[in-house]
C-alpha cells in the first residue's frame, strides 16, 4: 500500500482484511502451537515446548497405520479421478455428445448430494459386493467424490482453450490422439495437475464416506482423528492436525509453483 | 486440365439454418479461386467441409478425383490457414512449422531444411526460436502460412487470412500470398468478404449469397458482366435505375425509366412489361450528345486520379459518374449534363 493512498476507506478496508485473516488463521495457529506443547493435556498457551507429541504420533501404531492407509488411498484415488475426470471433461466439451449438459450435471451430483447420502448409498452398494472395510472400497468412494472437481476444473480449462488449435493440428496431419497429446494436453496440463492435487487433499480430508466404508483395520487419518476425538484426547491430535495442515500447505505451494513456473515459461 | 477439387450438390444444415445449399464448385489445378460473400453466406462452412472438419449432409466432395467422404482431415493432405492463425502457443515458430513434417515422418535434417526454406519464403528467417505471442499479427499470419505450405499440400485453404490486419499489411501479404501461389504452383481456395481483395488476387471468384453461389467467373466477368443484381451490387460501385422492360432480343434489351429510355445487356428472366433495374458502373457513364439521360450536377469530388460527379436525374434519382482527372471536367456544380453509355456496359436485371 502506498502512502498517498491512505484514505480512511483504505485503512478500514485494510483493517477488515486483517481481521478476516486473523479470524481464519487464529484457530490454526493455536493448534500448531499446541502440537509443540510440553503439557499432557490441551492447554493454551502451552507451559513449554517439546516434540513429545510427534514422537507419540510416530510410536502409536494406530496413527502410523492410519497415515499409511491415507497415502495408499489418496494416491490411487486422486490419479484415477484425474484420469477419468479429464477424459470425461474432454469428451463432454469437445465431443458432439447428445445430452452432454445432462451428463455433466450428473457428474456434478456428488458435490450437490449431502455427503451422508452418498456415503450411505456406497455402503449399501458395497454390502452386496463385500467392499466395505476394504481399501478398494475406499478408493472407489474417494474417486467418485473427487471426480466432479476434476471434471469442472478441466472442463473450464478446455472451454477457454481455442478448439481450432486441434482442428489445425488435424488438418496438418495429426490423428485425434496425437492432436490431444501434443496440443491439447500441454495447454490444459496446469488444470490437470491442479485437479490432481485437489483430489489428493480431498481424499486426505474426507471423513463421512470413510467413516461408513472403513474398518478398524483399514482406517484413514481422518477417521482415526474422529474416533480419537470421541475418546479422551491429548495434544497428539494437534500434532496430527498439524501434519494434515502441513500436507495441505505443501500441495498449495506445489500448485502455486506449478502455475508460476508455467507462467515464466510462456512469458 | 484436371480438377484438384470438386463439390457437387453439397448441402450443410445446422438445425433449421441451411448454411450451404446445392453447391457445385470445381477448382482447377494451380488455380486461385476465391469464395466471396457477405457474413453468414456459408464460406467458412464450405471450407470446413473440404478440410473434413464438417461433414456435408448431402452431395459429394472429391479431391484429385477420389471421394473424400470417408477420409478424416488428417489424411486429406490439405493445408489450411485459419482466420485467427491457430498457431500452437506452446511451441516455437520453428516447431509450429515443423509440426506437419513431423506428422509425416520426415527426417529431422530434412525437416529443418524445409522449415528454414518455408520461413525464408514468408520473410521470417530469423524468427524460428520465438513463441507465437512474441510476434506481431502479420508475422503470426505468415507463420501460419508457412506451416500450411511447408509440406507442399496440393491444395491450400485460407479462411479470411488477412481479416485482422491493417490495410498496409494486408496489401503486402496479398502480394506475398500471390507470389507464393505462383512460385509453388499450389491450388488455392481463398475466402474473403473483401471484394477488392478478391478482385486483385483471384483467377476466378465465386460469389456466395445465403448458402448458394450466385455467379462464378473471372474478376473481369463478374465486374463487367454480373449475372445477378446481387453480384452487381456486391462487387464494385454501381448505379441502379429501375423501370419497365420495353423489348428483349438477342441478349439486349430496352428499359423505360422515369429518367429516360435505356439500353442494356439482358440477363435471364426479363419479361416485356415487367419491372427491371439497369446497373451501370460509374466509370462507364460518359458525356453523350444524343443522350438518353439528362441531369444536374449536385456534387463534384476530387479523388486524385479521378473526379466523382453526383448527378441528379430529372426524375430525382442520383447517378454517380467517375471520370479520369486528366479528362476535361464534366461540368461544375449546378451545370446541366447529358449522359449515356455503350449498351454492352450496362446490365438489366429482373426485379424481385
Ligand atoms: N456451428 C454452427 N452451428 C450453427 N449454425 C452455424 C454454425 N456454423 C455456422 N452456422 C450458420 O451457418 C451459416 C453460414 O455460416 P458460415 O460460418 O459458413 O458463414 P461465413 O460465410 O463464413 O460468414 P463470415 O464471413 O461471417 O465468416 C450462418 O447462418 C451461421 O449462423
Ligand atoms: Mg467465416
Amino acid at each position: 500500500m502506498n502512502a498517498d493512498g491512505m484514505t480512511p476507506w483504505r485503512l478500514l478496508r485494510g483493517a477488515l482484511c486483517i481481521l478476516v485473516a486473523v479470524y481464519l488463521l487464529a484457530p490454526l495457529v493455536v493448534v500448531v502451537i499446541i502440537s509443540f506443547s510440553s503439557a499432557s493435556f490441551l492447554q493454551f498457551p502451552p507451559p513449554g515446548l517439546s516434540l513429545r507429541w510427534y514422537a507419540q504420533l510416530l510410536s502409536t501404531p494406530a496413527w502410523t497405520n492410519a497415515l499409511l492407509v491415507s497415502v495408499k488411498l489418496l494416491v490411487p484415488s486422486s490419479i484415477l479421478a484425474t484420469l477419468m475426470g479429464t477424459a470425461a471433461a474432454y469428451a463432454l466439451v469437445r465431443g458432439r455428445i447428445p445430452g452432454a449438459t445432462v451428463i455433466m450435471a450428473c457428474l456434478m451430483l456428488p458435490i450437490v448430494v449431502p455427503g451422508m447420502i452418498t456415503a450411505a448409498a456406497l455402503f449399501g452398494v458395497y454390502r452386496g459386493m463385500g467392499l466395505n472395510g476394504t481399501l478398494t472400497g475406499l478408493v472407489i468412494g474417494h474417486t467418485v467424490l473427487s471426480l466432479p472437481y476434476v471434471v469442472a476444473t478441466v472442463a473450464s480449462a478446455l472451454r477457454v482453450q481455442d478448439a481450432r488449435l486441434e482442428q489445425a493440428a488435424s488438418t496438418l496431419g495429426a490423428p485425434p490422439w496425437t492432436a490431444f497429446r501434443r496440443i491439447t494436453l500441454p495447454l490444459i496440463l496446469p488444470a490437470v495437475l491442479s485437479s490432481l492435487l485437489l483430489a489428493a487433499i480431498l481424499s486426505f480430508d474426507e471423513l463421512i464416506v470413510s467413516l461408513f466404508v472403513s474398518s478398524a483395520r483399514v482406517r484413514p487419518v481422518a477417521v482415526q482423528m474422529w474416533s480419537n476425538l470421541l475418546g479422551d484426547f491429548d495434544p497428539t491430535i494437534a500434532a496430527i492436525a498439524t501434519v494434515c495442515f502441513g500436507f495441505a500447505l505443501l500441495v498449495l505451494i506445489a500448485d502455486l509453483a506449478l502455475r508460476a513456473g508455467r507462467g515464466l515459461r510462456l512469458a | 486440365m484436371t480438377n484438384v477439387l470438386e463439390l457437387s450438390g453439397v448441402q450443410k444444415r445446422y438445425d433449421a439454418v441451411v448454411a450451404v445449399d446445392a453447391l457445385d464448385l470445381s477448382l482447377r489445378s494451380g488455380e486461385f479461386l476465391t469464395l466471396l460473400g457477405p457474413s453468414g453466406s456459408g464460406k467458412t462452412t464450405t471450407l470446413m467441409m473440404v478440410a473434413g472438419l464438417q461433414q456435408p449432409d448431402a452431395g459429394t466432395i472429391t479431391l484429385n478425383g477420389a471421394s473424400v467422404a470417408k477420409l478424416p482431415p488428417y489424411r486429406r493432405d490439405i493445408g489450411m490457414v485459419f482466420q485467427h492463425y491457430a498457431l500452437f502457443p506452446h511451441m516455437t515458430v520453428r516447431r509450429n512449422v515443423a509440426f506437419p513434417l513431423e506428422m509425416r515422418g520426415v527426417s529431422k535434417t530434412e525437416a529443418l531444411r524445409l522449415v528454414d526454406e518455408a520461413l525464408q519464403l514468408v520473410g521470417l528467417p530469423d524468427h524460428g526460436d520465438r513463441l507465437p505471442k512474441q510476434l506481431s499479427g502479420g508475422q503470426q499470419q505468415r507463420v501460419a502460412l508457412a506451416r500450411a505450405m511447408v509440406y507442399r499440400p496440393a491444395l491450400l485453404l485460407m479462411d479470411e487470412p488477412l481479416g485482422a490486419l491493417d490495410r498496409k499489411l494486408r496489401e503486402q501479404l496479398q502480394l506475398e500470398i500471390k507470389r507464393v501461389h505462383q512460385e509453388r504452383g499450389i491450388s488455392v481456395l481463398y475466402v474473403t468478404h473483401d471484394q477488392e481483395e478478391a478482385l486483385t488476387m483471384s483467377d476466378r471468384i465465386a460469389v456466395f449469397n445465403q448458402g448458394r453461389i450466385e455467379q462464378i467467373g473471372s474478376p473481369e466477368e463478374l465486374y463487367d458482366r454480373p449475372a445477378t443484381r446481387f453480384v452487381a451490387g456486391f462487387i464494385g460501385d454501381t448505379n441502379f435505375l429501375s423501370g419497365k422492360v420495353l423489348a428483349v432480343s438477342d441478349g439486349r434489351c430496352e428499359i423505360e425509366t422515369p429518367a429516360g429510355r435505356l439500353q442494356a445487356r439482358a440477363t435471364q428472366g426479363l419479361l416485356v412489361g415487367a419491372s427491371a433495374s439497369v446497373a451501370v458502373r460509374p466509370e462507364r457513364v460518359v458525356p453523350a450528345a444524343s443522350a438518353a439521360l439528362r441531369g444536374t450536377i449536385t456534387d463534384v469530388i476530387f479523388l486524385g486520379t479521378s473526379r466523382k460527379y453526383v448527378v441528379r436525374l430529372k426524375d430525382g434519382t442520383e447517378c454517380v459518374v467517375l471520370r479520369p482527372a486528366n479528362e476535361a471536367a464534366l461540368g461544375a456544380r449546378g451545370s446541366e449534363v447529358e449522359l449515356g453509355w455503350a449498351p454492352a456496359h450496362a446490365t438489366a436485371f429482373r426485379d424481385g
